[in-house]
């Protein structure tokens, strides 16, 4: 899809011949967040200014709600937003703390503690830009009684980016200045054109903490906070207990600046134990309203959600479950390292044997049998019935093809059925992590490979080593010292622009950079990189929202990059209870609007 | 005796110094990183990253870091969790009262099946009794607690809704009300290891007694006439302890350590479950602690074991 | 006068055959553990479904005649899986309890014989071992040696040692405590004291008559650590340190059936008899044994 398809598709949108979910989710199937398309929308003035898919909330006073109990299969252990490891933290501390504005799951920012999102129009955002001017509400009150102000606001910026408070959030407000206009306003300057300028104080890592109880602890000592472990935040709950790696309780919170919330009196985030038995205590014995992240095959939750006690949310986001593809051989040591960018791997160098690998990935089955509804299957090309339907960016799964591919390639069948050119055989090994789904997964690419002639040696880590930073250990991801691997890689901002720069050049994991580079399959094309660099400091969206599908298109089609199923938040809930989801923010994004149905 | 404790005494300190030192070096040489999840997470630059590393005395040599480590622990001071920024020594009282609740009633359970059951089968070898409790044992122990724990939640949380499968600390109840519910979320998990463990225990009983109901002294004290209950209790038992407090004083140290699957199962927050999530985000501090209290606990039990072997056969000399 | 030669003459092993046959419950167990292990070698030669044929359509399918013991939840023949599974499991059992108590009775003996120093010294590293973390440490095996290993025996070969020195190196403790703690009583029993009068050599005493009364405990423990071992096995192998994650072990069988419980039974079912039968076989025929070369026996 070009910038032209893309002016025309707003064009019908603006026209009323296309819907605008129906062009949300055709941006989606290129690889286009909600909140990009969302964005292209509001340009050209075909955008709701509040969010769509936000459910009624029907309570009509505060309190009464009784308890609120939500079950994490993993638990947290630190709730203080700038220290926040994990989804789990970051989600505890979220409870308690609040940002400017959320994103809404249409892809809407909604604003939180905010007075209204900056636009354009009402002289929020500028022109060029380089800033964007944030209107704070007023009287809201911190838990304490003190009152939440722009000194606050600003605190946050000059903490987070202390490089000796170490804040897991700094990536946010580096490179950013924060002015104070007035009590009520702050400035937000960016030190070149910013298309996304939505990142320092929005969503969950823009939580906000108070100035009054972390103002002396901005420097080494920020880890020895007592309100590190204690928040006190604007939320809709305040702080009651914490005891790390196990349960989290707040109350309500008299003083709340929203109208008739929270409805709940009590709020309890129990961690621990594994997803499945997580599902059962929602879906099946009703002892807790909410459960999170459930990474359970699909067949047993449809069974779980028998008994007619709860139900499962899918939220769509743009977590892609992905096979990659060696460009480097981790066979050959150069200067220390494996899979060197100064060598090439002897089978994938071929495309054929890649186009064929990615015909063997059977994205059907895996997504009907194995994630169900919560990996519907991926190909990220533009497969809608209509004359952007590319034919030949297709995902198929089709063993015959594949076999002629090779066959045509000169990748003849040995004796023992494996096919080899020269002294190569196709015989990869193949690692992801330890995870139920995925060694199915697995296990299903290896069948379809052996009838292909391409044998498949599986290997699964454990996931506290494949996802680790450990430079001393051969079994993490970016070392990738296997042929091929497979794992989620999560989106973790409303933008793509860090998403999409995973597979530029300068990001390849090597022992230069400690393997701290993103770009596991060591993927490089200076079309690619040409592109990620554009859409840096491209300020017209539609231009831009061009360039990362050319992104898109170029990892892909390479075949580098083979996506299976996308990854959309699957949790359970009870029937009574109405939570509010969104994928581009933490799951208690919207707590104070969370209520339940007599 | 008295030279032979302070002896044993005397040696348990070099002993748990060099076993601390192994752990340490251990741990250090584990592969794994407290920050695993900042490496898959986009958001954060590489230099936050080394930051924290640094902050935290990770990139100096090990046997700087062992140093600092024994400085401190001489003093009393436990450290700083590097996840949770607060004393280890709180992070474990934290859970130390739910870890020796549930794991100690376990045992005890254990204890209870596994003293009269074993006794019993072997005073009747073959017989009916000994061949159910045989038969249940065997079950007990072939099949792993992830898996007896999962069917008893089948059957009395999902199917008979008796019982609730996750564990709370606190309960909003106060009076007989609180032990009820305490009893209510305890059975399950304390069933599981006391089952598990009880099994495997009966069979040691089983087998212990049978070696002694054997030998010659029992025989003389049946043929003095004496009657058989007392047979049993004051020549065959006694005699046949041994194994048993072997095996009772090699599990003591668990009522502190904790069970990692059960607890898991269950969620309840013990310290098997702090140690499992510390290993899995490379805690050493919270590692380091556990594991060397552990360490501690297991030496002091094997002296006790060796003292007790000493009270049950009085033959046994001490050198 | 005529030599009273009605009897025939048993020897002692044929004394001791006359009497294991008596105990039923015994030669029912060589039956049973004959057919296991004879039905996961040769079944596979009759039984020719293939372990990882994925039919969808067979998705957690109960027993049928097509699949005596049903499908998983991708379709695959469990028959075929377990009679696999079994070589591995078995071998992996067998092998690891062989290590675990010939490392224990070693140093048990020795600790229990020598006391002293010695004693100290042992009973320290026992201790270390019981303190050690076995997460991290395997981690740390795993990363030391994985790699190394397969080069020099290749990748099956190498992982099942592997497998079988960690698992028999993480379960020794136990029986190294129990037979030392048998020997403090032991040696100082009168029928030691007896044959140490006699002059009997210390090798003599301990491998003629401490030992043999020692072994009731190790019996038990062994098969204790047969099941422990089969079990171990599967965790092992979420560690990425066992057996790769398509191939089907028991231990491994019942972990992944474990979530579909309610709606598979079969799945679990047969894994789990399966070692179980393997645990109780193995038992019997060591009580039957032990019976069998007791002299003094109770039946």
């Amino acid at each position: 899809m070009t910038e032209d398809d893309l002016r025309q598709l707003i064009g019908r949108v603006q026209r009323g011949a296309l819907s605008r979910r129906g062009f949300v989710r055709r941006l989606a199937t290129v690889g286009l967040t909600a909140p990009m398309a969302t964005q292209l929308l509001a340009i050209a003035g075909a955008a709701p200014a509040a969010a769509q898919n936000q459910p009624a909330y029907r309570a009509t006073r505060r309190g009464g709600g009784g308890a609120l109990k939500i079950l994490y299969w993993q638990a947290s252990t630190l709730p203080n937003i700038h220290f926040a490891v994990g989804t789990t933290n970051q989600d505890a501390a979220r409870v308690f703390y609040e940002p400017l504005a959320g994103w809404a799951t249409d892809g809407t920012l909604v604003p939180v503690l905010a007075a209204e999102i900056p636009s354009v129009e009402n002289g929020g955002l500028a022109e060029n830009g380089r800033s964007v001017t944030w209107k704070l509400k007023r009287g809201v009150k911190w838990h304490d009684g003190q009152d939440f102000s722009a000194d606050d606001v600003v605190f946050n910026w000059e903490f987070a980016r202390n490089p000796q408070t170490a804040a897991t959030t700094s990536g946010s407000y580096t490179g950013v200045n924060v002015v104070k206009v007035d009590d009520f306003t702050v400035r937000v300057e960016f030190d070149k054109p910013t298309p996304f300028w939505a990142d320092a104080f929005c969503s969950a890592s823009g939580a906000l903490i108070p100035k009054h109880l972390f103002g002396s602890f901005n420097g080494p000592n920020a880890r020895d906070a007592p309100n590190n472990i204690r928040p006190v935040g604007t939320g809709p709950y305040r702080f009651a207990s914490f005891a790390p790696g196990d349960v989290l309780r707040g109350e309500l919170f008299q003083n709340y600046h929203g109208e008739n919330r929270p409805f709940f009196d009590t709020i309890e985030v129990k961690g621990g134990g594994d997803a499945v038995s997580a599902a059962r205590a929602v879906l099946q014995t009703g002892d807790f309203d909410y459960a999170w992240n459930l990474q359970v095959e699909d067949e047993l939750l449809l069974r779980l959600e028998a008994a007619n006690r709860g139900k499962v949310n899918i939220i769509e986001g743009s977590n892609i479950e992905h096979i990659q593809l060696n460009t480097t051989d981790p066979s050959q040591e150069v200067d220390g390292e494996r899979s060197s960018i100064k060598t090439t791997h002897p089978a994938f160098s071929d495309p054929a044997v890649r186009q064929a690998m990615a015909l063997l990935v059977d994205r059907n089955s895996v997504s009907q049998f194995i994630y169900g509804r919560g990996g519907p299957a991926a190909s990220n090309f533009l497969h809608a019935p209509d004359r952007f339907r590319s034919s030949n960016m297709r995902w198929e799964f089709n063993i015959a093809r594949a076999n002629e591919i090779l066959d045509a390639a000169g990748w003849a069948r040995g004796r023992d059925g494996i096919r080899a050119k020269g002294n190569v055989r196709l015989k990869f090994l193949f690692q992801t992590s330890v995870n139920a789904p995925r060694q199915r997964t697995q296990q299903i690419v290896k069948q379809a490979a052996g009838r292909c002639g391409i044998d498949l040696e599986l290997k699964s880590i454990v996931a506290s080593v494949f996802f680790s930073s450990d430079v001393a250990n051969p079994d993490t991801f970016p070392k990738f010292y296997a042929d091929m691997q497979m794992y989620t890689t999560t989106m973790t901002q409303a933008d793509p622009q860090r998403f999409m720069s995973q597979f530029a050049s300068w990001e390849c994991a090597a022992k230069a950079n400690n393997w701290q580079g993103r770009n596991a399959p060591r993927f490089r094309s200076e079309e690619y990189d040409a592109a990620v660099r554009a859409a840096e400091a491209e300020l017209d969206p539609v231009k831009r929202a061009a360039l990362f599908i050319r992104m898109n298109d170029i990892v892909v089609g390479s075949n580098h990059v083979i996506p299976v199923v996308r990854r959309p938040l699957v949790s359970a809930s009870l029937n009574t209870l109405r939570p509010v989801l969104s994928a581009w923010d933490s799951t208690m994004w919207a707590l104070q609007d969370w209520y339940r149905e007599a | 005796m008295t030279q032979y404790l302070l002896r044993r005494v005397l040696i348990a300190i070099p002993s748990l110094l060099g076993i601390s030192v192994i752990l340490f070096t251990v741990l250090a040489l584990a592969p794994g990183d407290p920050f695993e999840e900042l490496a898959t997470n986009p958001a954060i630059p590489p230099e936050v990253r080394q930051n924290l590393r640094a902050s935290l005395g990770l990139d100096d040599p090990i046997y700087l870091r062992y140093f600092a480590w024994l400085g401190s622990m001489l003093q009393g001071d436990w450290g700083y969790s590097f996840i949770s920024r607060i004393p280890v020594d709180d992070l474990i009282l934290q859970r130390l009262p739910t870890t020796v609740a549930v794991i100690g009633a376990s045992q005890v359970l254990a204890l209870c099946i596994a003293l009269p059951v074993g006794v019993m089968a072997a005073t009747r070898p073959y017989s009916l009794f000994d061949q159910v409790a045989n038969t249940l044992a065997f079950v007990g122990f072939s099949l792993p607690t992830f898996f007896t724990g999962l069917l008893l939640i089948l059957l009395f949380s999902i199917h008979l809704d008796w019982l609730p499968f996750v564990y709370s600390t606190k309960i909003d109840a106060t009076g007989l009300a609180w032990w009820w519910a305490q009893l209510k979320q305890s059975i399950m998990p304390i069933a599981v290891l006391g089952l598990f463990q009880g099994a495997a225990w009966t069979r040691f009983v089983r087998s212990a007694v049978l070696d002694v109901v054997r030998l010659d002294h029992v025989t003389t004290a049946r043929a003095k006439g004496l009657p058989e209950s007392r047979v049993t209790l004051r020549h065959v038992v006694r005699n046949a302890m041994i194994p048993v407090v072997t095996l009772v004083a090699l599990q003591m140290p668990a009522v502190f350590g904790g069970a990692i699957v059960t607890e898991q199962i269950f969620r309840v927050p013990g310290i098997g479950s702090l140690l499992i999530t510390s290993i899995l985000s490379n805690d050493t501090p919270v590692i380091m602690a556990v594991t060397f209290v552990f360490a501690a606990l297991v030496i002091f039990f094997n002296l006790v074991a060796d003292i007790l072997y000493g009270w049950l056969d009085p033959r046994i000399s001490y050198r | 006068m005529a030599a009273p030669a009605a009897r025939k003459r048993v020897g002692p092993w044929g004394e001791a055959w006359r009497r294991f046959r008596k105990h039923r419950l015994a030669v029912v167990s060589a039956v049973v553990l004959a057919v296991l292990i004879l039905g996961v070698l040769v079944g596979p030669l009759f039984w020719t479904l293939p372990i990882d044929e994925i039919d969808f359509s067979a998705r957690l399918a109960g027993p049928s005649w097509a699949h005596p013991l049903g499908n998983d939840d991708l379709g695959q023949d469990l028959l075929a899986r377990i009679m696999y599974g079994g070589r591995i499991s078995l071998a992996v059992g067998f092998a690891a309890m062989a290590v675990a108590v010939t490392v224990g009775v070693a140093v048990g003996a020795i600790a229990g014989m020598a006391g002293g120093k010695l004693d100290a010294v042992l009973m320290w590293v026992t201790d270390l071992f019981l303190s050690l973390p076995q997460l991290p440490l395997l981690l740390l095996i795993i990363y030391l040696f994985r790699d190394s290993l397969k080069e020099v025996v290749g990748p099956e070969v190498g992982v099942f040692i592997l497998i079988v020195t960690i698992i028999g190196l993480f379960n020794w403790m136990q029986v190294a405590r129990l037979v030392r703690a048998q020997f403090f009583s032991l040696r100082e029993k009168e029928f030691v004291e007896a044959a140490r009068a006699l002059g009997a050599s210390r090798w003599r005493l301990v491998t003629r008559h401490i030992l043999p009364n020692a072994l009731g405990p190790v019996i038990v423990a062994a098969t204790i650590d047969i099941a422990a071992a089969i079990i171990a096995e599967s965790t092992l192998s979420f560690l990425g340190l066992g057996f790769p994650p398509d191939i089907p072990t028991w231990g491994r069988l019942l972990f992944d059936a474990k979530d579909n419980l309610d709606f598979a039974p079969h799945w679990a079912i047969f894994p789990g008899l399966a070692i179980f039968l393997t645990v109780v076989s193995i038992n019997f025929l060591g009580d039957g044994l032990r019976d069998a070369l007791d002299p003094r026996r109770v039946i």
